[in-house]
């Protein structure tokens, strides 16, 4: 009796232990860096004021998010698409026109749980479109011809009064009140990007590694092949078009209620090859690389003024700034911060290999 | 021709058919009923002229970005910056000096000499790599249109047109007869004039020196296979520097046209690199001739959009883009394999 009873028990230990396993897999797979990060994010509130909040790590999130969707199209799917600025725009702009603005003869009030469907659908559409339009060329074409598309939707909403309002665009526009929260204050607007951020980026790594993005880089890598193999490489592209245009527009929603307002220069052609800057310093090969750069260009827009000032240069020269530090990168360290940081780490595995075998010998 | 003819009968016809119409609508004097219509001939005649124009001002430089990707595929997304600073020198130079042609000389030595720094510097190191190419530069651009912001600073320029081309001239060409029986003819500048037949003249040479000369035959074929080109013992770098020269001495020069018949600012950099994209996308990358009906097609749209639906001139634009990408993915006249 006592020795069934040890058996079962054995047998159900030896059955729940690979459960038990598998359930800690994903735990153990991630650096314990990635964890004290997320308990940092999540307790930052407690020590960090309302601008940083707001200001540095909201904004970070956002722009991270958008550049997340470059990201995605060009690392896994190897089509540099500078539209994913616009789509957030247009979403923007879709909360701006049927929400509520100081534009009260355009905006139409509908209440939000409306509004954000509908905009992110519309966004959504309109980066599909963009998607099927710049899928029928390849390489150098896409970037081309989606920086044409970025530049007409700029200047249509600048010389549109109609609809998007013209130059000025639209102004006051606010975050809902839900459940008693007003998500435009600092400490949940924190919280609501860092959501959506957390949110994007699980699932560009499910994504990257299902079917549909394995298939995806199998195309980038070899289009020919995988049309033979039976995959509709048209169709894939247009979907992660799709996909990625859905996380810009979640992104641009959140970045008309931080900034409270839409113009034509939100999504102006400034605005997308910082998106574009932002991708590539934080590295294209890794959905992480969005939001470090999003982070360093987030820290020297808020601070180079006063950095510039106190070193005793002039600060309008902000821009000079960045475009030299982008090409170091980009001459330097293709993959950008992330590759830097790979090949310092390969270098110091080959030094301690090498430092290793010299003892041996 | 022939051959087209004989393969399109119905599109040489609707060709035809528009061509006579066109030249109807320029030499006849309106019926009242076109008038009420369409407005008055003078302001169609105006917005005709200017579109061309100006296609021949996309066309300088557009052409230069287009025999560049042609040749070398090297993606040079700082070309509006050449025509900028082109502009920006040409501006210098003519107020300094007083002299007109000058200007044009200068800014094509200039922007010839950072063109090949261009080349040897930064698009040898990188031959194919494409995004990279296109990465630097953009950064280059936003170095230089700081730079040029620097030294510039934000104001709008014009470049003064010399005094030999100052003035308007009557062209044989009625807008509409006065009750007294009187014809007036129609009033146009004179430097726009000018500057169309040299672009022409330009891009006709452009066509002549790539098909009928010895080294328009090796630019050629190194289009076609640059490493057979190579293996033939033609130093083909050398080519590729001047043809770069070339190319970004030709954005210079429109940038000095630029700045005589519109303005030089900040921004405008911008502006030019999207329509020389826009005008190679809808004529055909690497194709002179595409060049030129890409130019024509978009200065025109943009004219007659700015004069008959002001608020929808840009997405007139776009549309002709996004029209020609959905049935000629390739460009009116581009052949790509």
């Amino acid at each position: 009796m006592a020795a069934i009873d040890q058996e079962t028990s054995q047998s159900s230990v030896a059955q729940t232990s690979p459960r038990r396993a598998q359930l800690p897999a994903w735990i153990e797979n991630t650096h314990p860096a990635f964890w004290l990060l997320a308990l940092f994010l999540l307790f930052l509130p407690a020590f960090a004021n309302d601008f940083f909040q707001f200001q540095i790590m909201g904004w970070t999130f956002i722009l991270g998010m958008i550049a997340l969707s470059l990201m995605f199209l060009a690392g896994y799917g190897g089509m540099v698409s500078l539209v994913q600025m616009t789509v957030a725009g247009c979403a923007g702009y879709m909360v701006a026109i049927f929400g509520t603005s100081a534009a009260d003869a355009i905006s139409l009030q509908w209440p939000w749980w409306i509004v954000v469907p509908v905009a992110l659908a519309i966004a959504t559409a309109f980066g599909t479109i963009s998607g099927a339009l710049a899928v029928r060329t390849e390489g150098i074409y896409t970037i081309m011809i989606t920086l044409a598309i970025a530049a007409a939707f700029f200047y249509f909403t600048r010389q549109n009064y109609v609809i998007f309002n013209g130059f000025s665009g639209f102004n006051q526009i606010r975050a809902p009140v839900v459940f008693g929260i007003k998500w435009n204050d600092a400490t949940p607007f924190y919280y609501l990007t860092l959501f959506f951020a957390v949110l994007s980026y699980a699932v560009v790594t499910y994504v990257s590694r299902a079917p549909f993005g394995l298939a995806l880089q199998g195309i980038r890598d070899n289009p020919r092949r995988m049309e033979a193999l039976g995959f509709n490489v048209t169709a894939h592209r247009i979907a992660a078009y799709a996909f990625a245009a859905l996380i810009a527009a979640v992104a641009g929603i959140l970045l008309t209620w931080q900034n409270g307002q839409i113009s034509p220069g939100t999504a102006g052609i400034g605005a997308v090859i910082d998106i574009l800057v932002i991708a590539v310093v934080g590295g294209l090969r890794r959905p992480i690389g969005p939001f470090i750069g999003a982070f360093i260009y987030v820290l020297l827009r808020t601070f180079a003024l006063d950095i510039l000032t106190e070193v005793g240069l002039d600060p309008k020269r902000f821009k000079l700034l960045i475009g030299f530090g982008f090409l170091a990168i980009v001459f330097f360290s293709p993959d950008g911060v992330l590759g830097l940081w790979d090949r310092w780490r390969a270098r110091q595995k080959a030094r301690s290999i090498s430092s290793a075998s010299g003892d041996s010998s | 021709m022939q051959r087209f003819i004989e393969r399109h009968p119905v599109w040489s016809l609707v060709i035809l058919i528009a061509a006579v119409f066109l030249l109807w609508l320029i030499l006849a004097e309106w019926p009242r009923g076109l008038v009420a219509f369409a407005g008055r001939k003078k302001v169609f005649l105006n917005a005709l002229l200017n579109g061309i124009t100006l296609g021949g001002l996309y066309f300088l430089v557009a052409s230069g970005f287009t025999l560049i990707f042609g040749l070398m595929r090297n993606v040079n997304l700082a070309h509006g910056s050449l025509y900028l600073f082109g502009g920006y020198i040409g501006y210098t130079v003519a107020t300094a000096s007083n002299s007109w042609i000058l200007s044009f000389i200068v800014a094509f030595i200039a922007m010839a000499v950072l063109g090949m720094l261009l080349q040897v510097l930064v698009f040898r190191r990188m031959e194919g790599e494409e995004l990279r190419q296109t990465l630097v530069t953009i950064g280059i651009s936003i170095v230089l249109a700081d730079i040029l912001l620097w030294i510039w600073g934000g104001d709008f320029y014009q470049i003064e047109t010399p005094d030999w081309l100052f003035g308007a001239i009557k062209l044989p060409i009625i807008t509409a007869v006065k009750s007294s029986g009187d014809a007036v003819y129609m009033k146009y500048p004179l430097v726009r004039l000018v500057i169309l037949a040299a672009s022409i003249v330009i891009g006709v040479a452009m066509w002549l020196a790539l098909n009928k000369t010895k080294i328009g035959m090796m630019i050629r074929a190194g289009v076609d296979d640059r490493d057979m080109l190579s293996a033939t013992g033609i130093r083909i770098q050398l080519v590729f520097v001047l043809v770069f020269a070339f190319g970004a001495g030709l954005a210079g020069v429109a940038g000095v046209v630029g700045g005589t018949f519109q303005s030089l600012a900040p921004g405008e950099d911008t502006r030019f690199l999207l329509a020389s994209l826009v005008v190679v996308i809808v004529g055909g990358m690497g194709s002179i001739p595409g060049a030129a009906l890409g130019a024509l097609l978009i200065g025109l749209s943009e004219q007659f959009g700015s004069v008959y639906m002001p608020t929808y001139a840009v997405v007139l634009t776009f549309l002709i883009m996004v029209l020609v990408l959905a049935f000629r993915p390739q460009g009116l006249l581009g052949s790509r394999g």
